[in-house]
């Protein structure tokens, strides 16, 4: 419901800020103009997406995303203090972790909805380790931003992935203060 | 520094090819199917894509995006984020898809290596779409109390959105 909101409010907005500046007509132009701009978005980023999808599908096949979740588990055994090693929980929580990392989102999710069933007291409230679970998925880092690389490939740019060092550096800055602030949090709380 | 990076992708496909290849994997009939379903993931977005977009320039050509950018313009200048990010910045935790919509918005009107368009790409590719990341993960298994969890990933996202803009402007 809260996107229907936020839509809602965003058209009514433009109709009542074109009424008062009168551009009316171009707001009427605009609404045209975004829907035929979505699909022309969509075809332009396709290719490059089902390219990426398609190598991420070579990599798990050959093991790579195993390989990258074992090498994760030593980090994540610290963030998740206090959960007993060889916990059920951490196999996903490691496999969710590096295919959030992959960009491989399809497969991230259900490991990581699997994790929380494991970590998850059943009492409706969430404890510390499954808040943690949550703050590293809202700050996962990716390492190949392939959706915004196929934008910025399709509006022309000639080094469609000059970016990554600064995604990678706001990434993993974002997911230390993430972190960071999970750490104190988790002593102030309470229940 | 682009000649580099230009190097990783091509790389990558040309090195993951070879791995798998040598682990016996079937390396073109995995990359056909893979990317069938990269068609469908654009086939799912496509209609919210719809949506958001025709929302966002309705309200850019109604002039509310640039009196939102020009009233908290002195601010992002104060913090070093081009003003024309703001409307980004505000969608990014709530919505992938109106994220997309209005990120790429912004890197076609401006150029996609002008600083508003470089950070833009910066923004999207290094912040989560948060309240629907929690909403996933705690509804799936019947949590009410959230606790900590949402000021912890707004941390999070304030930080990644002000270091995409910090590192866009004094790395690039």
């Amino acid at each position: 419901m809260a996107m229907a909101r936020i839509w809602t409010c965003m058209t009514a907005f433009a109709v009542v800020f074109g009424l008062v500046s009168g551009r009316m007509d171009a707001v009427c132009s605009g609404a045209l103009e975004g829907a035929s701009a979505a699909v022309e978005l969509c075809i332009k980023i396709c290719g490059v997406t089902c390219l990426w999808c398609g190598i991420m599908e070579v990599m798990s096949k050959a093991g790579i995303t195993e390989k990258l979740s074992k090498a994760l588990y030593p980090i994540l055994r610290r963030l998740f203090r206090g959960l007993p090693e060889g916990h059920e929980a951490f196999g996903f929580i490691s496999a969710n972790a590096a295919a959030n990392m992959l960009g491989l989102g399809n497969a991230a999710t259900p490991m990581g909805i699997k994790a929380a069933e494991k970590l998850s007291d059943g009492t409706g409230r969430a404890n510390d380790w499954l808040c943690t679970l949550v703050v590293i998925n809202t700050a996962s880092i990716q390492i190949i931003p392939s959706t915004v690389a196929a934008i910025r490939a399709a509006e022309g740019s000639p080094a469609p992935f000059i970016i990554l060092p600064q995604v990678w550096i706001s990434s993993v800055a974002a997911l230390s203060v993430g972190l960071a602030a999970a750490g104190i949090l988790r002593r102030l709380w309470g229940s | 520094m682009a000649y580099i990076t230009n190097c990783v992708i091509p790389l990558i496909i040309a090195g993951t090819g070879i791995f798998a290849l040598s682990r016996g994997v079937d390396v073109f009939s995995c990359l056909t199917k893979g990317a069938r379903s990269g068609l469908d993931i654009t086939l799912r977005i496509l209609p919210a894509l719809i949506g958001l977009m025709t929302a966002i320039y309705m309200l850019r050509s109604s002039g509310a995006l640039d009196a939102l950018s020009s009233v908290l313009g002195p601010l992002c200048r104060a913090l070093g984020i081009p003003p024309e990010a703001v409307p980004l910045m505000l969608m990014r935790p709530i919505s992938g898809s109106g994220a997309l919509a209005v990120g790429s918005d912004i890197i076609a009107r401006f150029g996609p290596d002008s600083l508003q368009g470089l950070t833009a790409a910066v923004m999207l590719g290094s912040t989560e779409t948060t309240f629907y990341t929690i909403a996933v993960y705690f509804s799936a298994v019947g949590i009410k109390k959230t606790r900590w969890t949402i000021p912890a990933a707004l941390c999070a996202d304030i930080t990644g959105l002000v270091t995409a803009a910090l590192t866009v402007k004094y790395m690039t």
